[in-house]
């Protein structure tokens, strides 16, 4: 607690780690590269110097407040030096703003507007270090890094993967993996984290949007999209909606403008999902073997889980994601149509991830021989692509999804936000179906944004305990505490983006804790608003057990087990 | 990486007690053991000391001294701290480079034979212009008795 004066106002400060976060409350808006409240503090772009009164300048965002600090952060000493800065930076940057996927979003370009940079007066450097577009999901793209740090600390300090650091020194230094290797041949996840929060087009997810043309314009070619569940509650922030605002409908609208044959719903595939993992866990839960079960549906936490701990790969749940599940079924149930229509199936996944990317082209997802998912289009690629042809998105009437899986249930519409899978498996394990019992599932400590949560439930007599982590350092830390013993789960639900799918690298940015809260709560309105809450009440799913799963289950699990 | 690295290795990491604030340390003693610091060895330093590779390169890339890229028998280093620079420490280097077909880029030969570096400074300016091989310094050197010397080692092998 105290007071600051800054630019001569009196403004008081309660537990702000920094000056900055005091100088932002006080709605002036100082600009940073480098600074993330989420990330530890870095320093390193100097952009958000501010002057004292002895006319010295600090960096407000690692100089904690004081009482009676009297600050200045427009002086003229101050914009020369953000100038300078500035120009240094484009001097060694790759200018090629007009073609640059970035342009519009990059904060480079937004902050040289901003700060009034007119002419670089240094000569241009041209460094024309090699283009990473080997991966599946992210473009890493050196001749446009700014070094700030941003992605080297999303990938340790919310994934604990550390695989970008600085290397090299002086003018050489550069952001980039162990021996310069392609992320996709180091321990990458796939996440995306670090495009989050790459202030450049340095780091970019890997597009798949040309490839989605050329499908929609085949017509030998039925296209089939499934939106997953958090993309309705965050696409809007690129037509400038508010975080959270569910738009499903036009979602759907603006894909079959699109030229889609047929548009669902993810949330029937996390129904599946819900229903085959809640009876894996009770099979193990009755046997006592091989506990805690870990959830599958993360693919960024799948391949973490195999690079890192082959020895839990049997207590991770054989269930496909509810992507590849549904891919599986959309295959299976437009095969039985072959007869009548030719065309070939080729099913597109929306959704919020970058890693989804990755999962859909592994090479054992696939069902007669052909790919469960053809192909994954993230939310912003989607925004991109209705950008494109010009459709108005925020004045297209709301439509619904298509039969014969026109039914969704809450259950799977929240799969989309951290403690979601979770509070789907209680939701079906509980037998009473009235209120009451529904929210308190959701008071049990599933909901939240805390990196750790932890919730039991009593179930048929037993106690079950269930673990919800976000972010893999989390995971982490929980694995190493059951290692040692300290800790006992029968269930671990974990999501390596923070707050969950919401806040998946697909997702429009910028994103922070608040964002992903808005739209959290979007997607528990949805969940609310929908009159199917359980997953085994979905009339679509019990039409998929007596119909194409009829003896044919083993096409929801990895390796066809079950 | 084989058993016999891995106990070598080991040894390494254990005289640090598998401490990762040692990590420069161990990366010297791999160094000296190996000549260079061999990527798989690094691989299995980061497993042991729970560092992310990408760390560790980080580091190893900082200091000129280590080196990702295998060094040749002979280990060049010439002096260009300022007295052997004013004494024509620079010729010495072109000419080495020239007889061996190195550049600024390029330290060491195709038949692993010679590696040329520079050093800032050897501590020896009163025997200005230095260069030592394998450690064994050679007062007083110009272009043409340093080519000499290439050449008997180069005809020992």
């Amino acid at each position: 607690m105290g007071t600051m004066i800054i630019d001569g106002q009196l403004v008081e400060y309660t537990d702000e780690k920094n000056i900055l976060a005091v100088i932002r409350k006080a709605g002036i808006e100082l600009p940073t590269f480098c600074y993330h409240s989420e990330l530890s503090v870095y320093g390193a772009c100097r952009m958000c110097m501010v002057e004292d009164k002895w006319g010295s300048t600090i960096t407000s965002c690692s100089t904690p407040p004081k009482d009676g600090m009297e600050v200045w952060t427009n002086t003229d000493k101050l914009k020369k030096h953000r100038k300078m800065i500035l120009e240094l930076l484009l001097a060694n940057h790759d200018r090629d703003c007009t073609t640059c996927e970035k342009s519009g979003r990059c904060k480079l370009q937004e902050i040289a507007l901003k700060v009034g940079v007119k002419k670089v007066r240094f000569g241009q450097e041209k460094k024309e270090m090699p283009i990473d577009d080997l991966g599946p999901s992210i473009i890493r793209n050196p001749n446009k890094c700014i070094l700030c740090g941003d992605c080297v600390r999303a990938c340790q300090e919310i994934q604990g993967v550390g695989v970008l650091d600085f290397a090299y020194r002086g003018s050489n230094l550069q952001v980039t993996t162990a021996f310069n290797k392609s992320l996709q041949e180091v321990d990458c996840v796939n996440c995306g984290q670090c495009r989050v929060v790459c202030p450049t087009g340095a780091l970019m997810i890997k597009k798949d949007i040309d490839r989605a043309y050329e499908a929609l314009q085949n017509k030998n070619k039925r296209v089939i999209a499934q939106i997953a569940p958090a993309v309705r509650v965050a696409i809007g922030e690129d037509f400038g909606l508010q975080p959270g605002e569910i738009s499903m409908g036009k979602i759907v609208a603006a894909l079959r403008k699109l030229g889609f044959d047929q548009v669902f719903d993810t949330a029937v595939g996390a129904d599946l999902t819900v229903i085959e993992e809640a009876e894996e866990l009770m099979d193990r839960i009755q046997r006592k073997e091989k506990l805690p079960l870990f959830s599958s549906c993360c693919p960024a936490w799948f391949k973490y889980a195999e690079q890192k701990h082959p020895e839990l790969m049997e207590n991770v749940s054989s269930c496909l994601s509810p992507q590849q599940m549904f891919g599986a079924v959309i295959k299976e149930q437009f095969k039985k149509e072959h007869s009548t229509d030719e065309r070939e199936n080729i099913v597109i996944a929306i959704m919020p991830c970058t890693a989804k990317k990755y999962e859909a082209s592994r090479p054992e997802n696939t069902i007669n021989g052909e790919r469960q998912v053809d192909m994954v289009i993230t939310t912003q690629e989607l925004a991109i692509m209705i950008q494109e042809n010009g459709i108005v998105f925020n004045e297209l009437e709301d439509e619904a999804i298509d039969m014969p899986f026109g039914f969704t249930s809450g259950a799977g519409v929240i799969f989309g936000v951290s403690g979601g899978v979770s509070e789907a498996v209680l939701r079906y394990y509980y037998k009473e179906r009235n209120a009451s019992t529904l929210k308190g599932i959701s008071y049990s400590g599933v909901r939240g944004m805390e990196g750790v949560k932890e919730a039991t439930a009593e179930i048929d007599g037993r106690t079950v305990r269930i673990g919800v982590v976000h972010g893999l350092k989390n995971a982490e830390k929980l694995i190493r505490k059951i290692k040692r013993g300290e800790e006992k789960f029968d269930f671990i639900e974990v999501m390596a983006c923070p707050g969950g799918c919401i806040g998946g690298a697909g997702q429009p940015i910028p994103q922070n804790e608040n964002v992903r809260k808005l739209r959290a709560r979007g997607i528990y309105k949805v969940d609310k608003s929908l009159p199917i809450k359980r997953s085994d009440d979905n009339p679509t799913i019990d039409a998929l057990y007596n119909g194409v799963l009829n003896s044919n289950r083993h096409i929801l699990h990895r390796d066809g087990k079950h | 990486m084989d058993d016999c690295k891995c106990s070598l290795v080991d040894g390494i990491l254990n005289k640090y007690d598998n401490n990762k604030s040692h990590l420069i340390a161990v990366l010297q003693e791999i160094q000296n053991e190996y000549k260079y610091l061999p990527e798989d060895v690094l691989n299995y330093v980061a497993e042991k000391l729970e560092i992310n590779l990408s760390k560790i390169f980080s580091v190893a890339t900082f200091y000129e001294n280590f080196s990702l890229v295998p060094k040749g028998k002979y280990i060049i280093k010439v002096c260009d701290g300022t007295a052997c620079h004013v004494r024509k420490s620079i010729p010495i280097l072109n000419a080495m480079r020239k007889e061996l077909g190195l550049s600024e880029s390029k330290h060491t030969t195709d038949d692993k034979l010679f590696t040329v570096e520079t050093v800032s400074c050897l501590g020896a300016c009163g025997l200005a212009p230095v260069i030592t091989i394998n450690d064994k310094v050679h007062a007083k050197m110009t272009p043409d008795s340093t080519i000499e010397l290439i050449k008997t080692l180069r005809s020992e092998g």
